[in-house]
């Protein structure tokens, strides 16, 4: 991707932003509260420009496609490009299953055997299969905030998307949840090619194999991620990473 | 991970009572419970004092009050059957919630997920003028101008079509001239409409955000997120804005006497006069003395009104419950105070 420039109404959040995702491997988005995190990885599907008023321009190549060009519709590339948010969402009114499968429903018709195969697959692949096998039936709002999460995991998993972007996917979970949320990233990195915006450190270090660190919507520093632990160019990374601002 | 160690002073007790706003606290407490208990005296007393007027005419006809088709006031001939009342009161209602319901969701989907363009202000002010348009008028436009349309376009063109559906169809044949229950009905959606979208929108904004954008990030379209997201969420509180339109159509009077044709009828027929419990009331009062049970049988009348308001609001409160235990959130609180409404 580049020179991305991301805006709400007349305030430019994201300035000449570019970058390049490796595939099959976490690239860990980390900067300081209202660095343009969260904008950042919206643009990646053309979320961003659903709040009211925000906008975007540049660059984001996609299978060597612009996911910003003229004819493409964002629904499409929203289809192949999954998220994950960083509060739980599942649809409240809506069954384990059912929201597990809810974005296969959208892309056509599937008899209920193959949804109900297709579901146990993302499930099993979320991670969250054995804990409710036996309550598929249930609204997914009864799960637990971790397997909330991990349900909305497998609802984006579910459509066999090529990227998959995670806003904070941790952040309002607890240690044991955001562990296993960790290490499921660890698993999908095999198949997936994923982009995860955090705040905390331990967790770029931990999951990510590429690390972009963003101050005041521009890209400080782009890397392997023990580089810019250990021995970033820039001496505002240095700071950041090691604690002494943000 | 840092140790902050919260050291308690044993000396400091909870902090002294100021005393200025303790007195404040109770005399706002006791102002505001005198007002709930005089509230609640103030609906027995209304209750109670229908009740023992209108209590000769229920020992006069028992049952029969109630299921009665044959209303005659004449003094000596005296005969109250409701039947007819409670009939055309409960049609009218239903025609105006089955044709104002899916109008207004529509408009308040249109008005609070449109985000930009130009109708979308004027419209929403425009639905808001509607309500605010006393009934009377909607009562005279009705009868002098939608009526006549009515009599000679829509129902003859609804009997020459769907009237020719088996079933169905036979609540649209007759004989379309004359003052209806449907002609009635539809005056009645137009005045709920705004009553109805107005809740509606309220519920639909209470959807949260994550949800829209989860729906939206699965790549669904408008219509689908709509679809999966906003409706599930807001059915509750949509059941809420129906019960507060029906509660509304239930209590109409003027607009409704002047169109409704004020016949006793009930048959399937939709275009045969009708009559409603507060339309009679409101035509006959003055004639209604205490000589016979005329006057206690209006009052009777508007306990049966009462008696269906609350029903509805009961049952509202019924299927409101099945959906509450899925979720909770403010979508089903606005739709709870909605069906409260219904009682006042």
């Amino acid at each position: 991707m580049s020179d991305l420039n991301a805006w709400f109404g007349t305030n430019l959040v994201l300035r000449d932003v570019s970058m390049t995702a490796q595939p099959q491997a976490v690239t860990a988005v980390i900067g300081p509260s209202g660095c343009g995190k969260s904008t950042f990885i919206r643009c990646l599907n053309r979320m961003h420009e659903e709040v009211r008023g925000a906008g975007a321009s540049g660059k984001v190549l996609f299978d060597g496609q612009d996911i910003y060009g003229p004819d493409v519709d964002p629904v499409d590339i929203r289809r192949r490009i999954g998220m994950v948010f960083q509060r739980p969402n599942p649809f409240p009114t809506m069954t384990v299953l059912d929201n597990a499968v809810a974005g296969l429903k959208l892309a056509g018709r599937m008899t209920r055997p193959e949804l109900r195969e297709r579901g146990e697959r993302a499930l099993r692949a979320a991670g969250l299969w054995e804990e409710v096998k036996d309550r598929l039936g249930e609204p997914g709002g009864k799960l637990s905030g971790g397997q909330q999460q991990r349900l909305c995991i497998a609802r984006a998993l579910a459509v066999e998307p090529e990227v998959l972007l995670m806003d904070e996917p941790a952040s309002a979970l607890d240690p044991a949840s955001t562990l296993r949320i960790e290490e499921l990233i660890e698993e999908l990195k095999e198949e997936y090619t994923v982009v995860i915006v955090t705040h905390n450190m331990q967790q770029a270090a931990r999951v990510a194999d590429w690390t972009m660190f963003l101050l005041s919507g521009e890209v400080v520093e782009h890397g392997p991620t023990r580089k810019i632990f250990t021995q970033p160019d820039d001496k505002r990374t240095e700071d950041y990473v090691t604690g002494r601002f943000g | 991970m840092a140790r902050t160690a919260i050291q308690l002073d044993p000396n400091t007790g909870p902090p002294a009572p100021r005393r200025r706003s303790r007195v404040g606290d109770r005399v706002f407490k006791g102002a505001s419970a005198t007002v709930a208990v005089g509230l609640l005296a103030l609906l027995a007393l209304l209750l109670g004092d229908l009740a023992v007027g209108g209590a000769r005419a229920f020992a006069k006809f028992g049952l029969g009050f109630i299921t009665g088709r044959n209303w005659n006031p004449v003094f000596g001939r005296e005969q109250f059957g409701a039947l007819p009342f409670i009939f055309g009161t409960l049609v009218t209602s239903a025609i105006a919630t089955v044709l104002a319901v899916p109008v207004s969701v529509g408009l308040a989907v249109l008005l609070s997920e449109v985000h930009s363009g130009w109708l979308r202000n004027p419209l929403a002010v425009f639905v808001d003028l509607l309500a605010a348009i006393p009934s009377v008028v909607y009562g005279l436009w009705g009868l002098f101008i939608m009526k006549p349309v009515f009599d000679h376009r829509v129902e003859p063109f609804l009997s020459a079509t769907v009237g020719k559906v088996p079933v169905v169809g036979a609540l649209f044949r007759g004989n379309p001239n004359g003052g209806d229950l449907f002609t009635a009905g539809v005056i009645l959606a137009i005045m709920i409409l705004p009553t109805v979208t107005a809740v509606t929108r309220e519920v639909v904004a209470t959807v949260p955000r994550e949800l829209l954008e989860g729906a939206q990030a699965l790549g669904a379209t408008r219509y689908e997120t709509l679809r999966m997201a906003v409706l599930p969420y807001s059915r509750s509180g949509i059941v809420g804005a129906t019960m507060l339109g029906l509660g509304r159509a239930l209590g109409e009077t003027i607009a409704v006497s002047l169109v409704v044709g004020n016949g006793l009828g009930i048959g399937a027929s939709l275009f045969k006069p009708g009559y409603t419990i507060p339309a009679v009331i409101a035509s006959e009062f003055r004639e209604a003395t205490n000589v016979g049970v005329h006057r206690s049988g209006l009052l009777a009348l508007a306990v049966l009104l009462v008696v269906i308001a609350f029903v509805m609001a009961a049952l509202s409160r019924l299927l409101l419950r099945r959906s509450v235990r899925l979720m909770g959130g403010s979508a089903t609180v606005a739709a709870e105070r909605a069906a409260f409404q219904v009682n006042g």
